[in-house]
């Protein structure tokens, strides 16, 4: 492994900007990196080696010929698979997918191709974004790099696995429960879901459209704010897009960094935490605490009694407009046409033949929860009432941020439990979200930070949330326990992780 | 059951509606003509080559996302004022779930519980003169379907086609649908009010400049809800929904015929299955329509791609001011204007001839003559050639022209008529036709003179009497210079010159 991969994404841009690497050697090493060890850790779907090292090429002539750039330009990035990539397949991760290669850029892909980013490849997820361990994945599972018999996270455990395997520096994610920061956590990543609608999710492959959300996948949270700033944005062409200007995440880390939260008020939520979460996760969440307070913060108790109906909300939320999003995967169009191998073929018959072939367990249970929860008779008490703990889940927040800055809980209970372990227990793998719906639910910004490794020796996030609109919030605490935190361990918690065997 | 069969039992009309009392429910569907489609910027036009009108958002890509188009809004505003209903102050898309291969979403995005519009009226006019007000329960925005195109089978219907196509150039196009409510107290003459109504919507949607409203284009669809009940004070009976019923006409027909049958179930004791029908323009039949397995369960929710669409009072008071000046007001200010009669006034309109005659006489023609050209001759022709007057190969400006020439002396009546032959068979305007045919009026004295006395001389008998003081025969004089002449003499002016001659001589 050559140290280029282990560069952060901003030291990597200032290489290129010094002159002292190219992009294309910088996207070259990525890219020999990725066939080293992705065939044990298999973060990416689809490799677009080619296309990369021709944007690569393409910023290094304009670099020498003097251009303004992007100070992302030439730094290589990964895009989850259910974002659209013209030219590049793109499948969300399912078989119904397959072979479908879309005709445009989702909007923040545009944004990242105009900034002269090579894009690496397309990283695996569960099936349209539904799991927390990517195991639903239908081409094969990704393996965590701290230990390749666990799982990486999900639904974004490629991008994830991607950075924390230095196949990437930079990866973009999407967050509809957890699916950014979950992995973060137990890969020992940095994650963030920005607020609702502050990056468009035009070309976003929708899984449940009012809790989806794109946001940055990265080593460090300098990293995440310069990737943040550059994907976030109004987008006309989404119509929940907030028109806001995206607040200055880059200063932020740099303020967070410096290490002074005097004045800060950090609120600890009751109900996220205690019983189901890890001791050594809890453990690992206390001392940041401690690091907060001696960096001047003052810590809040706070409850938020609606929590405790987060999961059943968004359980029938998500389904409900899963259900909805998914019926356009027919065979009718694009992607994947199963004709019945017996009796008459009539558009009914392969529309049902072909997502009974295309759509894996999971999403079958989703599809068929979320249509019972919208059907005629039960809408009032499924989605109805859901929507109602949505909206007392906002204001249990906004009380909340009354009287804190921003709040903080683990990010996951527990820590990357074994592939297969829970692949028959919709419901516990279902709980393993528990602390990260929430904020998808009330539209706030999350990020999740390393706080250190259980007693597993396996890696623990640090979440910290914040009102809509004030991302920046996030980026401040987070560099300052990113720092605090790696001044302890005398360098970053990845340092620690197991050199991967590299394929020859 | 096939339509021939239903087509066999039916009762007089007459009876039906002296037994029953007849109830409506109509829906009609205006496409918008917007530049770009309802939730993208994909173009919209009529007869574009298949599948060229669209971006990834109307195909329904994954990924891609709607966004509200501007004019569209204000297009369903202009036409919830225009029908007197209250604008939303906030209003909703849902999503309507169904799965059907020209809706590329498998759901249509359209709007539920909240409306744009709703609670308002219209009166439209009926044949006699009276009016009638149809109460209006919604108006509200969505999005059109794609076609299907089925191949191999006959008449191009799906059943026993080979394979089927989509055409997705109309999947997107922005709807108005507009609801009425119950429309009772029609009695025996619900067809003719629901004709009337849709023909007042059309020309409603002209007026307000929102869409051609061209109803052979599918610009303007109709549903027709039909039930019967034994009186007016009982409970409504169980209705039926005549689907994409297209012209007026047939609006009329269809209500006509549903009328009859179901008048004829009801005298056997038997109930009206509550169901979608298919009309039958070839034979002015209905159908049932496909019974569906999971019995209309769209599972509606509010659409979580859009956010409220919040129309301003501001600019809904905006809008409002703005409306053009509607149809039926317009025709009374045009019947003072012109002095026209009620009954006058009503066969121009009935017969379709309001803007013509109003381009007419924009174009020089009073508005006696503009009435006398378009209600005589104009009228009698379109009726021989079985089309609409609009239809007819002359515009108003040629029969402007026409008439300038009857004004200025350059042609009688008599020969007016001819040259409108002309005009309509094609050769030219007014004036090249006068010229072509050698038509216009001999004003000079001399070949008249030279006519007459050829005439007198051709029968002394008559020139004598004439000369006595007997004026009775000088028509045979006058017949035979207009022989002569062709018929381009004006029978006055010879007259005149033969008195003169005779006394002269």
């Amino acid at each position: 492994m050559t140290d280029l991969v282990r560069l952060s994404a901003a030291q990597l841009a200032q290489a290129l900007t010094g002159g002292q690497v190219s992009s294309v050697e910088a996207t070259q090493a990525h890219l020999d990196r990725i066939a080293a060890v992705d065939p044990a850790v298999h973060a990416f779907l689809h490799v677009s080696a080619d296309a990369a090292l021709d944007t690569a090429r393409a910023v290094d002539r304009a670099r020498g010929a003097g251009d303004d750039l992007h100070p992302l330009a030439g730094v290589p990035i990964a895009v989850k698979d259910v974002v659209v990539t013209r030219g590049q397949p793109t499948t969300a991760g399912s078989r119904i997918l397959e072979g479908w290669v879309p005709p445009y850029d989702a909007t923040i892909v545009t944004k990242i191709k105009a900034a002269g980013l090579p894009v690496l490849g397309k990283t695996n997820m569960d099936e349209f974004a539904m799991g927390s361990s990517t195991e639903h994945s239908g081409y094969g599972n990704t393996h965590n790099p701290w230990d390749l018999d666990r799982i990486p996270g999900g639904s974004g455990g490629g991008s994830a696995a991607a950075v924390a395997a230095f196949e990437a520096p930079l990866a973009i994610g999407t967050d509809t429960g957890g699916s950014i920061r979950q992995p973060a956590s137990v890969t020992g990543t940095v994650g963030v879901k920005p607020t609702y609608g502050s990056v468009s999710r035009y070309g976003l492959i929708a899984l449940a459209s009012s809790l989806d959300q794109a946001g940055p996948v990265t080593r460090t949270v300098l990293d995440a704010a310069w990737l943040h700033q550059l994907i976030g944005g109004h987008d006309p062409l989404d119509s929940t897009s907030l028109t806001d200007p995206v607040p200055d995440c880059v200063a932020a880390a740099g303020a967070g960094a410096a290490g002074d939260l005097t004045g800060l008020r950090v609120g600890v939520i009751t109900e996220l935490g205690g019983e189901g979460y890890q001791p050594g996760v809890l453990a690992r969440f206390r001392e940041t605490l401690d690091l907060l307070t001696g960096a001047g913060a003052e810590l809040v108790e706070v409850s938020c009694p609606h929590l405790d109906y987060a999961l059943g909300a968004y359980y029938l939320i998500l389904p409900a407009e899963a259900s909805s999003n998914l019926a356009k995967f027919d065979g009718m169009r694009f992607g994947l046409r199963v004709t019945p191998e017996s009796g008459s073929v009539t558009t009914e018959r392969v529309m049902a033949a072909t997502r009974g072939q295309g759509f894996g367990d999971e999403v079958k249970r989703r599809i068929i929860l979320g249509t019972y929860a919208l059907s005629a008779g039960y809408y009032d008490a499924y989605y109805g009432s859901a929507q109602k703990v949505r909206t007392l889940i906002q204001r249990d927040f906004a009380a909340a941020f009354e009287r804190v800055d921003v709040l903080v809980s683990p990010t996951v209970p527990t820590t990357a439990f074994r592939l297969g372990e829970k692949l028959d227990d919709p419901l516990a793998m279902y709980l393993n979200d528990v602390a990260t719906i929430p904020a998808n639910l009330a539209g706030i910004p999350g990020i999740s930070v390393p706080a250190g490794l259980s007693d597993d020796g396996l890696p623990v996030g640090f979440q910290v949330l914040a009102p809509v609109r004030a991302d920046d919030r996030l980026y401040r605490v987070g560099a300052a326990v990113e720092a605090a935190l790696e001044s302890r361990w005398g360098g970053p918690l990845l340092a620690q992780a197991p050199e991967l065997e590299v394929a020859r | 059951m096939t339509a021939q069969t239903t087509g066999s039992t039916l009762v007089d009309y007459d009876d039906a509606v002296r037994r029953y009392d007849p109830v409506l429910g109509i829906e009609v569907h205006v496409e918008l003509g917007t530049r770009t489609k309802m939730f993208d910027g994909a173009p919209q036009s009529f007869g574009a080559e298949p599948n060229t009108q669209i971006t990834p958002v109307s195909l329904g890509l994954p990924g891609a996302l709607p966004a509200v188009n501007g004019t569209a809004v204000e297009y369903a505003i202009r036409i919830g004022l225009a029908l007197n209903c209250t604008i939303a102050a906030s209003c909703r898309f849902a999503r309507k779930n169904y799965f059907y291969p020209d809706v590329p979403k498998n759901f249509q995005t359209s709007q539920y519980d909240e409306p744009i519009a709703a609670e308002g009226w219209v009166d439209v006019e009926l044949a006699d003169g009276t009016t009638f007000r149809v109460e209006i329960e919604r108006a509200h925005m969505e999005e059109d379907a794609g076609k299907n195109v089925h191949i191999g089978g006959e008449g191009g219907r799906i059943h026993g086609a080979e394979y089927s196509l989509v055409d997705y150039n109309r999947a997107g196009v922005p709807l108005v649908e507009i609801v009425t409510k119950p429309i009772a107290g029609a009695g025996d003459r619900a067809p003719e009010v629901a004709r009337a109504y849709v023909q007042t919507l059309r020309d409603m949607f002209r007026a307000l400049g929102v869409s051609e409203a061209r109803m052979e284009r599918g610009n303007v669809r109709a549903d027709v809800n039909v039930s019967l009940r034994p009186s007016p004070d009982a409970p409504l009976g169980t209705r039926t929904e005549t689907k994409n019923v297209n012209s007026f006409r047939a609006v009329e027909r269809a209500v006509r015929y549903e009328i009859c049958r179901q008048a004829a179930l009801l005298d056997a004791g038997q109930a009206v299955v509550q169901e979608t029908r298919h009309w039958h323009e070839d034979n002015g039949t209905t159908s049932p329509g496909r019974i569906k397995s999971d019995a209309e369960d769209y599972r509606y929710f509010p659409e979580p791609d859009l956010v409220p669409i919040v129309p301003s009072r501001e600019w809904v008071e905006q809008i409002r001011a703005a409306l053009p000046e509607l149809p039926a007001a317009r025709r009374r200010r045009l019947a003072t204007e012109w002095g026209y009669a009620d009954a006058e006034m009503r066969d121009v309109v009935n017969a379709g001839a309001i803007e013509l005659i109003a381009s007419t006489v924009a174009a020089g023609a009073t508005p006696a003559a503009a009435r006398k050209w378009w209600m005589g001759e104009l009228a009698r022709t379109a009726k021989d050639r079985e089309v609409e007057l609009e239809a007819l190969p002359i515009t108003p400006t040629q029969i402007g022209a026409l008439q300038q020439l009857v004004d200025d002396g350059t042609l009688t009546d008599k020969l007016a008529r001819q040259v409108l032959e002309g005009v309509l068979a094609g050769e030219g305007d007014p004036a090249q036709v006068v010229a072509a045919r050698g038509l216009a009026v001999v004003s000079d004295n001399g070949p008249l003179l030279e006519a007459i006395d050829a005439a007198l001389a051709a029968q002394p008998d008559i020139a004598a009497k004439i000369r006595g003081g007997n004026l009775g025969p000088v028509g045979a004089i006058i017949g035979a210079v207009m022989k002569a002449t062709r018929g381009q003499a004006d029978a006055a002016r010879v007259r005149e010159l033969v008195v003169q001659r005779v006394t002269e001589g």
